[in-house]
Parts: C-alpha cells; structure tokens; sequence
C-alpha cells in the first residue's frame, strides 16, 4: 500500500555541499529500492529555527516528497536519526489531504461552469451530478 | 475595554494578529455589534468571521509559516477561536498544522521566533 508522505529534514548549516548530496542521495536509493518512487526533492535553503536545536540557531532545510509504505518512513526515520549531521525532521502524509485539496477544486471549478455567480462552495451535494 | 483584563488576549493583540487586521477581538461575546447600556462602549463589534472560508483558503499547510503567524499570539500560543473568529473545522486544522510547525522548528514552542 503507497501513500504520499512529506519529509522535512533539518541539517546543521555548517554541512558542506557532498554531504548533503551524499546524505540526499542515500535517501533516494532506500526510497527506490524498497518500491517508492521519490517525487521531488527540494533544498529550501538555510533558515532561522524558531529555537535552538542542538545548540544551532540556524539550519539548513530540505524537503523529500516520495511515494511508500509506511515501513520506508519509520526506515528513512531511522536512517535521519542516526545521521549525526541532522538536526530535526518531521514526515506527514499529504496525500489524504490533497486528495481533499481536488475534490474542493474540482467542485469549484463544477461550480464555476454551471452557475456564473457562485455563492459559497457547499460540500459535495450536487456537484458529483455536474462532473458526471 | 478597561474592564477586559485577559494578558493573553492583550498580548495577541498586538503585531502577531495584525495580518487579520479588519477584526478587532476585544470581547469574546457573540460580536452583536451593539452598544450596552447607558453611556456604553463607543465601538461597534463587527461580527468576527472566519478568514479561511472568506478567502477560501483551503490548504492549512505547516509550511506556510506567514499565514500561521497571525494565529499565534507573541506569547508563541494558538490564539483561540473567540478572538481570531476562525471557524471549527479550519481552526482544527490550524492547530494542527500550528503543533506540525513548531515541531520542525519553523514556529516558536514559546516567546518569540528567535
């Protein structure tokens, strides 16, 4: 069973540019051989944390979107976890959510073709009716 | 306004919830809009609605650090319903996301972001 998950990943801002991409990379391939897909990868840049974390005032964050079962999250957990160069990481679960975020924009935009004046987007009455 | 003495309605008044600044959460009453009594209060409650369903604002994501500032007094708390006038069902997912934030340091726990 795949699901969309979200991780972030805090490391120290000290860390040089081929660890990151080594780090990075691990990632991936545990994603890719343990059946996910990565979706995208993005550095988000160095950042001011909100408080200090290990004696760190600023960190360095990333963001991982991948495809997996929920046994690939607890495995990249434990790999961030003993990755001594990280500092925090956070995985959530997106794709219940996006899949909310389409059916609230498919309905919207139902209501935007059938009626010119749309008042506010009630919850799926009959909007199943104007897609199909 | 005298009479209302609650810190943290006074402290989350202040620059945190500027961003929502068409609301003026002074009392927590049902925001009637009318003046009490002989020589009673000189301003009138509007009557507080909820940000994200006015804007349709759907995604209450953890990483939008900007929106979920203004819902977060100075103090570093979540500022409740009755001040802020979001709704139930989006403030659940405010504070979700509130809770997501801090814990990957993009939010303060408490006090201000350093």
């Amino acid at each position: 069973m795949n699901r969309t998950y979200e991780l972030m990943f805090i490391v120290r801002p000290d860390m040089t540019e081929e660890d990151q991409d080594k780090l990075v990379s691990t990632l991936e391939t545990a994603v890719t051989s343990s059946g996910g897909q990565v979706k995208t990868f993005e550095k988000m840049g160095k950042r001011r944390l909100a408080y200090t974390v290990r004696k760190f005032h600023d960190g360095l964050y990333m963001l991982l979107t991948f495809e997996g079962s929920g046994g690939l999250v607890r495995e990249l957990e434990r790999r961030l976890r003993v990755n001594e160069p990280v500092i925090k990481f956070l995985s959530v679960r997106i794709d219940e959510e996006q899949k909310r975020l389409d059916k609230i924009k498919a309905i919207r935009d139902a209501k935007r073709k059938a009626v010119p004046a749309p008042a506010t987007p009630e919850p799926a009455g009959e909007a199943p009716a104007v897609t199909a | 306004m005298a009479d209302e003495n609650r810190p943290t309605s006074s402290g989350g008044d202040g620059p945190s919830s500027g961003g929502g600044g068409e609301r003026r959460p002074q009392r927590s009453g049902p925001g009637g809009g009318r003046e009490s009594g002989p020589g009673g209060r000189k301003y009138f409650r509007r009557k507080k609605v909820c940000k994200f369903c006015t804007e349709k604002i759907e995604a209450i994501n953890y990483k939008d650090v900007r929106l979920l500032a203004q819902f977060v007094a100075e103090s570093g708390k979540i500022v409740p319903r009755r001040l802020t006038g979001v709704c139930t069902p989006h403030q659940r997912r405010l504070s979700l996301a509130i809770k997501q934030a801090r814990n990957i340091a993009l939010l303060p726990f408490a006090g201000r972001a350093a």
